[in-house]
C-alpha cells in the first residue's frame, strides 16, 4: 500500500466519522458514538502510516539524511499534518473528558481541510527541496509549529462555541464580535471558493498562479457591477448572520457540554500550546534563521506576524492569571488569537511577500 | 507637605508602568505598527511601495502618501526611532512590572509551611479523610513512607494534642518561571542591542577568481567615487592591513577607519577568495540543489582555512561569518571567462583545456582545433523550429557554440552544453567536454559580525526554562492532620497547588491507595 492509498482512506473516515458523530448527537445511542469513534481512529491511524510512508518515499527519493526527509515542506504536506495533530488533540480531549459531543465539530474541521485541498488542486506531488530548507531544523520547527497551531485551533472551537452559549443579546459586543468574525470567515471562504472555479474555467494556461486570481471573481473584478454586488451581498450576509446567530445557539446548545468545560479546554489548549509554539516556532525558527540567512530576526512578513499571535496569546494568558478574565473575555482573545494564526499560516503565504516563500500555492 | 506631593508623582509614573494596561497598549502599538510593517515592502525600492498605495488608496494621493510614510519612517519602519521606542517602553514597562510583583512572590517562595488550624482544613480544593489501623506513631511512620514513595515529598512533622500534624511543600522555586520568562525577553532585547552597536551586518559579491579584505554595508554611502576606489584599492593592495593601507594613502589609521565607515566599508581584518561557485541543479530539471561556494580565508597573504560553503552552511573567521545569499552574472559577461574543456581524442588521448572567449585549443593526437564562438548561460532548443535559445538569465545550463576546423578548412560546428555530455560526441569520433566557464559569476555573501548572538541564545534558553517552569510546574503543598481514635487514627489531608491541580490530586489518591493497601495488609 502507499502513502495515497492511506490518504485516500483517512480523508473517506474522517468524512465518515463526521456523519456519524452527528448523527450520535441527534439519536444519542452509545453504539453511535462507539462507531464515531472507532471510524475516527481508523482514519487517524490510516493517516499515521501515511504520512510515514510519504516520509520514507521522500527519504528513498532524495538522497539526504532521514531527519531532513520529513514531508512537512508544503502548504499540501502541512495542511495534511495539521489535520493529523487536530484529530489527535481531539482523541485525547474524548479520552480525558469523556465525552464525544465535540467530535461533531473537529471532524468537520479536518473534512474541511481536506477538501480544501482537493478542491483547489494544490500540488500533492513530492518535490525535492530548496537549498534553504535543506536542515535539520525544518523537521522540529515546522513539526512543533503545527502542534502548536494545532492546539490553537482546538482553543479557537472550544472558545467559539462557548461564545456561542454565552452570548444572550444582538447587541452585546461579545455576540456582535463572533457574529462578525465568524460572518467574514464564511465570506472569504464563499469568494475563494468562486476565485477557484472562474480559475478553473477560465483559465487554461497554468502559468498564471492562483494567487494573483484572489477574489478577482468578487469584491476586486474587472466589473464594477460583479464587485459592487459582492461588496453588497457580503455584507448583506454578515448582517443576516448577525441577525439570526442565535438560531446556531440552539444547536449548539443541545450538546451536552457545559461553558465551564469548554472554557477550561480552551485554557488548557493555550497553555501546552504557547510555550510549544514559543520553542518551536519563534526560538528554534530564530535559530535556523540564523544558521541560513545571518540573521535571527529579521521582521520578516512571517516572523512578524507569528509575533503578533504570540502577542495575542501571551495576551490571553496574561489577562487570564492576572486579572483573572474568564468566559466572554477569555473567549473572544482566543479566537482573535486563532485568526492571527491562520493569517500567519496562509494570509502572508498568499499575501505578502517574504523569505517564507515555501508554503505558497503555486 | 511638598515632599509627599513629589513621592506621590514618582509612585504615579510607577503605576503606569506598572499597570498591565500599559502593556496591553503596547502590545497593540506592536501589533498594529509590525502588521503595517508587513504590508509596506521594507527597504524595497519606493517605485513599488508607490504601486502599492496605489492599488489600496488610489492613483492621485499615492504620491503624496508615499512622502507621508517614508517621512515617518514606514519605509524601514523596524529601524525607526519611534518602533524602537516602542520595544524600550516594553522592556521598561517588564522591568517595572516584576520589579512590582516580585516581592510578594519571593516571601511565597521563601515562606516555609507551617502547621495548620482546624479551620484551614476546611478550605482545601484536594481533601481526602480516612481512618487507618493502629496509633499515631504507627501510622505517622507510614503515611511518611507513602508520601515518599507516591509524592516524592519528606514530611515535617509537629506534635499536637490528639496526635501529630505532617506537612510540606515542594516546587516553591516554580513560581519564579515567569520571571525567568520575563528577563529572558529583557535578555533577548540586551543582545540585540549588542549587536546593533557593536555588530557589522553587510554583504559581499565577491567574484570568482577575485580576493577582497572588506564587506560592504547596506546602509552606508555606497557611492562608486574616486575616494571610494582610492580606500578599496589601498586596502586590497595592503592585503588586508588597514595601518599599511592607511599610511599608502598619507592618513593615519583612525581618520581612515572612520571614512571607510562613512563609505559603508567594513574592514574584515583579513582576506577571503572565491575559488569557485556553483549551482546544483536536480538531475535534468531547472530545480536549484545547492549553491555552493569554495572560499578560502587568507591572514597576511597566507591561505589559512578552506570551506565549501551552502546555505544552512556558513563559514566563521575570526567570528566573522559568511553565509550564501544570492549569486550572479557579472557584468561583461563571457568576455573575461575561462572556459573548461576535457579533450578526448579518437585513440583516448585526453587533455584539458582553459580557453578564453573567442580563443581555440586543438584535440591531443589530431590538427582538429576548435574556436569559440558564443556562449549562452542557459540555452534551449525550441521545440517547433528547433532554434537555440538564451531561456534564463542565470547559469543554469551553460552552453557553448564551437566551430572545428582542420588544416584552415570548417568542418561542423554545434552547441556543446555543460548538461547534456550526449552534445559532447563529435562527429568525426573525438569528444571535447565541456565543464563550464569560470570566472563569469559572482557569489553573494551575507557577511555578518555579532557579538550579541550568543546574549540572544542564552535569553532563549532562559526563555524556554522559564516557559516550562511556569506552564508545566507548579508549587505543591500538603497537610496532614493525624487524630487518635481509640486503636485507630484519623487521617485528614489537604492539599493544594498553583496549577495542574487535577495532577496532584491524583498523586495523592495514589498515596491513599497505598495507606488502604498497608490497612488492608495489617488486618
Amino acid at each position: 500500500m502507499d502513502s495515497s492509498t492511506l490518504f485516500g482512506i483517512s480523508t473517506v473516515a474522517y468524512i465518515v466519522a463526521m456523519i456519524v458523530y452527528i448523527t450520535y448527537l441527534a439519536f444519542r445511542a452509545p453504539q453511535l458514538g462507539i462507531t464515531a469513534t472507532t471510524v475516527t481512529v481508523i482514519g487517524f491511524v490510516s493517516q499515521t502510516f501515511a504520512i510515514l510512508f510519504r516520509w520514507k518515499e521522500f527519504y528513498e527519493m532524495s538522497n539526504m539524511g532521514i531527519l531532513r526527509a520529513a514531508p512537512f515542506t508544503n502548504l499540501y504536506e502541512s495542511l495534511v499534518f495539521f489535520v493529523w495533530c487536530l484529530i489527535l488533540g481531539y482523541l485525547i480531549i474524548e479520552f480525558k473528558y469523556r465525552n464525544r459531543s465535540f467530535g461533531a465539530f473537529v471532524t468537520p474541521v479536518a473534512g474541511l481541510a481536506l477538501a480544501f485541498i482537493d478542491l483547489t488542486g494544490m500540488d500533492k506531488g513530492i518535490h525535492p527541496l530548496v537549498p534553504a530548507l535543506q536542515s535539520n531544523w525544518l523537521l522540529v520547527h515546522v513539526l512543533m509549529s503545527f502542534i502548536a497551531y494545532s492546539t490553537f485551533a482546538l482553543a479557537f472551537s472550544t472558545g467559539l462555541m462557548y461564545l456561542i452559549l454565552k452570548t444572550e443579546k444582538r447587541s452585546e459586543p461579545s455576540y456582535i464580535f463572533w457574529t462578525i468574525t465568524t460572518g467574514i470567515f464564511i465570506v472569504l471562504l464563499v469568494a475563494m471558493g468562486l476565485d477557484y472555479l472562474s480559475f478553473k474555467v477560465l483559465i487554461k494556461n497554468p502559468d498564471v498562479l492562483i494567487k494573483s486570481f484572489l477574489f478577482k471573481a468578487s469584491f476586486f473584478s474587472h466589473s464594477p457591477v460583479v464587485s459592487v454586488l459582492s461588496w453588497i451581498a457580503a455584507v448583506v450576509f454578515i448582517f443576516m448572520f448577525w441577525r439570526y446567530g442565535h438560531l446556531l445557539k440552539k444547536i449548539v446548545g443541545a450538546f451536552p457540554l457545559s461553558p465551564e468545560i469548554l472554557d477550561d479546554i480552551t485554557y488548557k489548549s493555550i497553555a501546552i500550546g504557547f510555550p510549544i509554539f514559543t520553542l518551536g516556532g519563534l526560538i528554534f525558527g530564530a535559530i535556523w534563521a540564523d544558521q541560513a540567512w545571518g540573521v535571527y530576526w529579521s521582521w520578516d512578513p512571517k516572523e512578524t506576524w507569528s509575533l503578533i499571535s504570540w502577542f495575542a496569546y501571551a495576551f490571553y494568558l496574561h489577562s487570564r492569571l492576572l486579572r483573572g478574565w474568564r468566559g466572554n473575555k477569555a473567549a473572544v482573545v482566543a479566537v482573535v488569537g486563532f485568526v492571527m494564526v491562520i493569517f500567519t499560516y496562509l494570509g502572508v503565504n498568499l499575501l505578502l511577500s517574504g523569505l517564507h516563500s515555501y508554503g505558497g500555492m503555486e | 507637605m511638598e515632599k509627599e506631593k513629589k513621592t506621590s508623582f514618582v509612585d504615579r509614573i510607577w503605576d503606569f508602568f506598572a499597570s498591565i494596561k500599559l502593556a496591553i497598549v503596547i502590545f497593540a502599538a506592536l501589533s498594529i505598527t509590525s502588521i503595517i510593517g508587513t504590508v509596506i515592502e521594507q527597504n524595497a525600492d519606493p517605485e513599488r511601495n508607490i504601486k502599492l498605495l496605489a492599488k489600496l488608496f488610489g492613483q492621485s494621493s499615492a504620491p503624496s502618501l508615499f512622502r507621508i510614510f517614508d517621512g515617518l519612517g514606514f519605509m524601514d519602519m523596524y529601524h525607526s526611532w519611534w518602533f524602537v521606542s516602542i520595544l524600550l517602553l516594553f522592556a521598561a514597562n517588564l522591568i517595572i512590572c516584576s520589579m512590582d510583583r516580585l516581592p510578594k512572590i519571593l516571601k511565597m517562595v521563601r515562606e516555609p509551611v507551617k502547621p495548620l488550624s482546624d479551620e484551614h482544613f476546611k478550605g482545601f480544593g484536594i481533601r481526602k479523610e480516612l481512618v487507618l489501623h493502629g496509633g499515631p506513631e504507627k501510622t505517622k511512620a507510614v503515611i511518611s513512607d507513602a508520601a515518599g514513595k507516591a509524592l516524592g515529598f519528606t514530611l515535617n512533622e509537629t506534635k499536637e494534642a490528639h496526635g501529630y500534624q505532617l506537612y510540606a511543600q515542594k516546587g516553591n522555586y516554580t513560581r519564579l518561571g515567569v520571571y525567568i520568562t520575563h528577563f529572558s525577553i529583557l535578555v533577548i532585547l540586551f543582545g540585540a542591542l549588542i549587536g546593533i552597536f557593536f555588530g557589522f551586518k553587510g554583504f559581499l559579491n565577491l567574484p570568482e577568481g577575485k580576493t577582497y579584505a572588506v564587506a560592504f554595508s547596506r546602509m552606508g554611502r555606497m557611492q562608486e567615487t574616486a575616494e571610494f576606489e582610492t580606500i578599496l584599492n589601498a586596502v586590497e593592495a595592503s592585503s588586508g592591513n588597514l595601518s599599511t593601507a592607511a599610511r599608502q594613502l598619507g592618513t593615519d589609521e583612525k581618520t581612515f577607519r572612520a571614512k571607510m565607515q562613512m563609505y559603508g566599508i567594513f574592514p574584515l581584518e583579513f582576506a577571503i577568495r572565491c575559488d569557485e561557485f556553483l549551482v546544483d541543479f536536480y538531475s535534468g530539471s531547472d530545480m536549484p540543489k545547492a549553491y555552493k561556494s569554495w572560499l578560502t580565508v587568507l591572514k597576511d597573504g597566507k591561505e589559512v582555512m578552506k570551506k565549501v560553503i551552502e546555505v544552512n552552511e556558513p563559514l566563521t573567521y575570526e567570528r566573522v561569518t559568511f553565509y550564501q545569499s544570492s549569486y550572479g552574472l557579472l557584468p561583461g559577461g563571457a568576455e573575461n571567462g575561462t572556459f573548461r574543456f576535457r579533450l578526448i581524442s579518437k585513440e583516448g588521448k585526453t587533455e584539458n583545456a582553459n580557453v578564453r572567449f573567442g580563443g581555440s585549443f586543438t584535440v591531443p593526437g589530431t590538427t582538429l582545433s576548435g574556436k569559440i564562438e558564443d556562449f549562452s548561460p542557459a540555452l534551449a532548443l525550441d521545440e517547433r523550429t528547433g532554434r537555440a535559445f538564451t531561456y534564463a538569465e542565470q547559469m543554469n545550463n551553460p552552453a557553448v557554440f564551437v566551430t572545428f576546423s582542420e588544416n584552415g578548412n570548417r568542418k561542423f560546428g554545434g552547441w556543446l552544453l555543460r548538461r547534456y555530455p550526449e552534445t559532447w560526441k563529435l562527429p568525426d569520433g573525438n569528444v571535447v567536454e565541456f565543464h563550464g566557464v569560470w570566472g563569469v559569476q559572482y557569489t553573494g555573501l551575507q557577511v555578518r559580525k555579532d557579538p550579541g548572538v550568543g546574549v540572544v541564545y542564552l535569553g532563549c534558553l532562559a526563555m524556554a526554562a522559564g516557559l516550562f517552569i511556569a506552564f508545566f510546574m507548579s508549587h505543591k503543598k500538603i497537610w496532614i492532620k493525624l487524630i487518635e481514635e481509640k486503636n485507630n487514627t484519623r487521617v485528614i489531608i489537604g492539599a493544594s497547588a498553583n496549577k495542574n491541580r487535577h495532577a496532584f490530586e491524583q498523586k495523592i489518591e495514589k498515596m491513599t491507595a497505598l495507606l488502604n493497601k498497608v490497612k488492608e495488609g495489617g488486618k
